[in-house]
C-alpha cells in the first residue's frame, strides 16, 4: 500500500489523534505556564519555606523522567484514594513536568529586568504587586520569551507519552495501526510528518508572532 | 507512608539495581553515538555546499521537534518491514543516539560560532587544509565553551531512557512494569524508580555544574 492510499484510509484516525494531541498540548501548555509563573515567584521569595517549596518541586520534576511522573500519577495515585481520568492524569503530568523547566525560565526572565526598573516602581510608591505585575512581569516576559519557544516544542513532544497511559492521542491511534497492520513505515512516517507540521509550522511561527507583538507592545521593536 | 511494604522494597531492590546498571548503560552508550554524530553534523552544516548544508539543517529540526518515542517506534518497527532486524537494544541505541546527536549538533554549532574570527585567519595565514584549520584549531578551542551544554545532555539523554522500555530494553521502567504486573503492586517500584532518578540525576546535574564553573576559570572567562 502506498502512501497516498495509507492515507486515505487511515486520516479519520490520524486525524482524532491529532486533536486528542493538541487538546493535551493547550491544556498541559495552560497548567505549565501557571505553575511556571507560581514556582518561579515562590523561588524567588524572601520566606525560606516558600522558597524551600519551590526548588523541592523544581528539583522533583527536573530530577526525574516524565514517564516515571506520568505512571506515579496515573498508576500510584489512587492507591492513596484519589483516581484521576486518563485524559486529565496526561495534562496534568505533561504540564506539571514542564511547569517545572518554566519556572527556572520565569525566574531567570525575572532577574534580568534591570535594578533600575525595580528602584523607579518604587520610587512612584507602588506596592510590590503592583511592581511585579505591571513593571516587572512585561519586561521579564519579553526577555523569557525566545527560550519558552523551545520549551512549547518539549512540551509537544512530551504530550506523545500520554500514549503510554493509553490516551488516544497521534502516537496512541499510530501504534493501534501498526499493531493491526503492519504498515510501520507508513503510519509511523504519517505520525512523525504530522509532529513536524505541528510543531515547525503552528507552534514554532506563533511564538515568534508573540515574540514581535511583546516587543512592540514594549515599543522595543 | 499509607500502605507501605518495606519488606517488598527490599525484595525487589536487587531488581531495580540491576535495571539501573541497564539504564546507565542505555544512556552512556546513546550518548557516545551522540557525541560523535553530533560532531559531524555540526560541521555537515557548515560545508560550502548549500544543498549539503540545507538538507541537514532541515534534517535537524525535523528529529528535533518530533518526539523521540516515536522515533524508537519508527527505527524498531520499519527495518524489519525492509529485512533489516534490530534487537531492541540496537534500534534504542540508534533513535536515541540520532535524536540528541541532533541536540548537541546545535551545542558544537555554538561552540564553534565563539571561535573568534582572526583564529581562522591566523590558521589560514599558515597555509592550514581545511581539515588541518578543525582538527588543530577551531575545534580544540569550540569544545570547552560547550562542555556545560554538552554535561545538560547527558543528563537530559539519562532521564529519557525510560521511552526504551516501549520497544522491551529491561531499563528500570521495564523492570517496575514487570515487578508490578507480577506482583499487583505499584506503589512501590514506581516511588523507587522515581528515588533512583533524582539519587542519580541531582548528584549529576550538581557535578556538571562544578565542572561548568572549573572549565570556565581555567578558560579565565
Amino acid at each position: 500500500m502506498n502512501l497516498s492510499d495509507f492515507v486515505i484510509q487511515y486520516w479519520p484516525r490520524l486525524l482524532s489523534g491529532t486533536g486528542i494531541t493538541l487538546a493535551q498540548f493547550l491544556l498541559a501548555a495552560a497548567l505549565g505556564i501557571a505553575i511556571s509563573l507560581c514556582m518561579g515567584l515562590m523561588k524567588l521569595s524572601h520566606n525560606s519555606i516558600v522558597r524551600g517549596a519551590a526548588v523541592t518541586y523544581i528539583e522533583i520534576f527536573r530530577g526525574t523522567s516524565l514517564v516515571v511522573q506520568l505512571y506515579w500519577i496515573f498508576f500510584v495515585l489512587p492507591l492513596f484514594g484519589l483516581t484521576i481520568e486518563k485524559f486529565t492524569a496526561g495534562y496534568l503530568a505533561v504540564g506539571m513536568n514542564i511547569g517545572a523547566y518554566g519556572a527556572e525560565l520565569v525566574r531567570g526572565g525575572i532577574l534580568s529586568v534591570p535594578k533600575g526598573q525595580w528602584e523607579a516602581a518604587l520610587a512612584i510608591n507602588m506596592s510590590p504587586a503592583q511592581r511585579m505585575r505591571r513593571i516587572i512581569l512585561p519586561q521579564a516576559l519579553v526577555n523569557m520569551l525566545p527560550p519558552w519557544g523551545n520549551l512549547m516544542i518539549e512540551l509537544l513532544k512530551g504530550t506523545a507519552l500520554v500514549s503510554l497511559i493509553s490516551v488516544a492521542d497521534l502516537m496512541f491511534e499510530a501504534r493501534q495501526i501498526n499493531a493491526s497492520t503492519f504498515l510501520s513505515a507508513q503510519v509511523f512516517g504519517a505520525a512523525l510528518v504530522i509532529y513536524y507540521i505541528l510543531a515547525r509550522f503552528m507552534v514554532t511561527p506563533f511564538m515568534r508572532w508573540l515574540e514581535r507583538y511583546m516587543a512592540r507592545k514594549l515599543g522595543r521593536a | 507512608m499509607f500502605d507501605w511494604k518495606w519488606d517488598f522494597t527490599w525484595e525487589i531492590l536487587p531488581r531495580l539495581i540491576q535495571a539501573t546498571g541497564n539504564t546507565l548503560i542505555a544512556a552512556l552508550a546513546g550518548y557516545a553515538i551522540a557525541v560523535v554524530l553530533g560532531l559531524g553534523l555540526a560541521l555537515a552544516q557548515r560545508t560550502p555546499y548549500r544543498p549539503v548544508t540545507l538538507i541537514v539543517r532541515e534534517f535537524v529540526e525535523f528529529i528535533r521537534s518530533t518526539p523521540l518515542i516515536l522515533q524508537i517506534f519508527f527505527v524498531f518497527y520499519v527495518g524489519p518491514q525492509f529485512g533489516i532486524r534490530l534487537s531492541p537494544w540496537a534500534s534504542g541505541m540508534i533513535a536515541i543516539g540520532l535524536h540528541y546527536s541532533c541536540y548537541l549538533s546545535e551545542v558544537y554549532r555554538g561552540g564553534i560560532e565563539s571561535v573568534a574570527k582572526g583564529q581562522w585567519e591566523a590558521a589560514t595565514a599558515l597555509n592550514m587544509t581545511t581539515a588541518q584549520k578543525y582538527r588543530r584549531v577551531i575545534i580544540p578551542q569550540a569544545i570547552p565553551p560547550a562542555l556545560a551544554g554538552m554535561g545538560n545532555y547527558l543528563v537530559g539523554i539519562f532521564k529519557d531512557t525510560p521511552m526504551l522500555s516501549v520497544i522491551g530494553v529491561a531499563e528500570l521502567i521495564h523492570t517496575a512494569n514487570a515487578i508490578g504486573s507480577e506482583n499487583y503492586r505499584y506503589l512501590e517500584p514506581y516511588t523507587m524508580v522515581g528515588i533512583i532518578f533524582l539519587a542519580i540525576s541531582l548528584p549529576a546535574a550538581g557535578l556538571i555544574r562544578l565542572f561548568e564553573a572549573h572549565v570556565r576559570r581555567k578558560l579565565g572567562l
